[in-house]
């Protein structure tokens, strides 16, 4: 009865079937043709916060990003993701145009927040930068005390007339920012003697003491330990409820864990945008899912 | 020369995760051959009423109980140490789930080797034995094809594999009448045939079984939880 072939017939079997298999396209990154503009998966959003179209970057006669059209959503919580030198930095850079301090940096395109360009040459760029924060990959506090680390913003955008309001903005920037607790008896102390993590978060607090709307993070955590990037990550749930954030991050478990969307990168192309779960379970395209398995980058 | 299958989990830039890709797939296969060779065995030793064999069927499920164990731990291993995720993450969850379909298929085994025992020892003439063989060759066909399209990687197969499941529960079906007859014949046949019926079901649970690993696959390929989807969406899935 026993006529079922097991292990060692299929083994043949499948040594069989490859040989008939026709090998097939190499599928590595390097060998894939990117199409400019294009993206797969969900880049468009209805009423959007920043409606970005054909997006370009130039420094000098180099172009680091490709026609990139992106949207992104209210409250939303997007990480950008990529290897190295793939723009996403570049293109994070363009949403408070931090480029503009770099002299040979054009931008070209649709940049629109709240369908305001931008780019537009009468706008106030320091109202752009208060309205959209960013926070850095290496915590960078000024060497003031932590009062007047937070305290700074408000007081050059003239948001507080009195020390109690003030007050009561820096104390809620650093509740929000989840640093209440901890430095709330040595406010005078200076900022960097605090640990990198609560630097960090103060940094965090600096932001959002001038009530942006929109919060960028350049790899926020990567010099952190995973205690401190755990409360980064824990706060950046809780400020999506009142803010947009953009993160870049190289920890593909931090995008995973935080973000609603992810954007891959590659070489200036935008490849894919997708709902976070997806990308990270089923992604669509062939160099998303080399990327977030390990396969290059 | 990369094939597909190749191509599909062996190009990390870690070669430490490749190789552990790799063995969680061949511990899989070498599992699933020896569940296929318990049923096998379990079923040839009902029709030859061969009760040293069902009894070293019965030992022999504690190693397919280990590997299960084994294979349990590897995965999670991986899981902890690489944070796998798309295909590798699919292919992960896929074998902690079918590696425990197979334990169950090698329980079943088991409990037909219990019954052909039982069977011998009454020694009558057999009823309803065509209808075990029948069904016994068409699960393990199946079980055969769903752990092929594992090793392949290959949706299109495995969708054959889940037809097949329907089939199976069609026959199971007309056995089962066919033995309620014998039954109502004589009522002597009883005790007899519900012991043939019991290992008719267990041979119908091994079919459930196959399907199960054969969703799994096409969970591995495309992405797409068919498992309640009908018949027509999991066409388009693996057609598209």
């Amino acid at each position: 009865m026993n006529t079922m072939n097991t292990t060692a017939t299929r083994d043949v079997a499948v040594e069989e079937q490859e040989q008939k298999t026709q090998p097939v396209e190499d599928p590595r990154p390097e060998q894939a043709e990117l199409e400019e503009g294009k993206t797969v998966g969900v880049p468009y959003v209805d009423d959007p916060k920043f409606r970005l179209r054909d997006v370009e970057v130039f420094y000098g006669e180099s172009r680091a990003i490709k026609k990139i059209s992106l949207d992104i959503a209210k409250n939303e919580v997007i990480a950008f993701i990529g290897p190295s030198g793939c723009g996403k930095s570049t293109f994070l850079r363009c949403l408070n145009r931090m480029n503009d301090s770099i002299d040979i940096c054009s931008v070209k395109g649709s940049l629109e927040l709240d369908g305001d360009d931008i780019y537009n040459s009468k706008r106030d760029v320091v109202e752009l930068r208060a309205r959209v924060g960013m926070v850095f990959q290496k915590p960078n506090p000024f060497p003031k005390s932590i009062y007047d680390n937070v305290a700074y913003g408000p007081r050059i955008h003239g948001l507080a007339n009195r020390k109690s309001d003030l007050d009561e903005i820096v104390e809620n920037s650093l509740r929000k920012a989840g640093l209440w607790d901890e430095v709330k008896d040595r406010l005078d102390a200076t900022a960097t003697g605090m640990s990198g993590g609560q630097q960090q978060r103060l940094c965090i607090a600096r932001a959002i003491a001038v009530s942006p709307e929109v919060v960028l993070m350049d790899e926020p955590c990567s010099a952190l330990d995973p205690i401190a990037t755990a409360k980064v990550e824990e706060l950046i749930a809780e400020l999506s409820e009142s803010y947009t954030i953009v993160i870049v991050t190289h920890s593909m478990q931090q995008a995973a864990r935080v973000s609603h969307r992810t954007a891959y990168f590659h070489l200036g192309h935008l490849v894919e945008v997708n709902d976070t779960n997806k990308v990270f379970t089923s992604p669509e395209h062939e160099m998303t899912e080399s990327y977030i398995t390990g396969r290059f980058g | 020369m990369p094939t597909k299958k190749d191509d599909v989990y062996g190009d990390h830039t870690s070669h430490a995760f490749n190789d552990e890709l790799m063995e969680l797939k061949a511990q899989f296969l070498k599992m699933g051959g020896m569940v296929e060779t318990q049923l096998g065995e379990s079923i040839q030793a009902l029709i030859d009423g061969d009760g040293h064999l069902a009894d070293e069927i019965r030992a022999n499920d504690k190693k397919v109980d280990q590997m299960e164990v084994e294979l349990d731990e590897e995965a999670t291993l991986i899981i902890a140490r690489r944070q796998p995720a798309a295909r590798d993450l699919r292919l992960i969850v896929s074998v902690i789930k079918m590696v425990s379909d197979l334990e169950r298929v090698g329980d079943e085994a088991k409990k037909i080797a219990k019954l052909a025992i039982q069977l011998s020892e009454e020694g009558q003439a057999p009823r309803g034995y065509v209808e075990v063989r029948h069904i016994g060759t068409h699960v393990l066909t199946m079980l055969h094809d769903a752990l092929d399209a594992f090793a392949r990687l290959d949706s299109e197969q495995a969708l054959r594999v889940k037809k097949e499941d329907k089939r199976v529960d069609e026959e199971y079906q007309a056995a089962a009448r066919t033995l309620l007859t014998f039954m109502m014949e004589d009522t002597r046949n009883i005790s007899r045939c519900m012991n043939v019926m019991w290992v008719l079901r267990s041979l119908e649970r091994v079919g459930d079984h196959a399907c199960n690993i054969a969703e799994n696959v096409i969970f591995m390929e495309k992405g797409e939880d068919i498992r309640h989807a009908s018949m027509e969406d999991a066409e388009k899935v693996v057609g598209g």
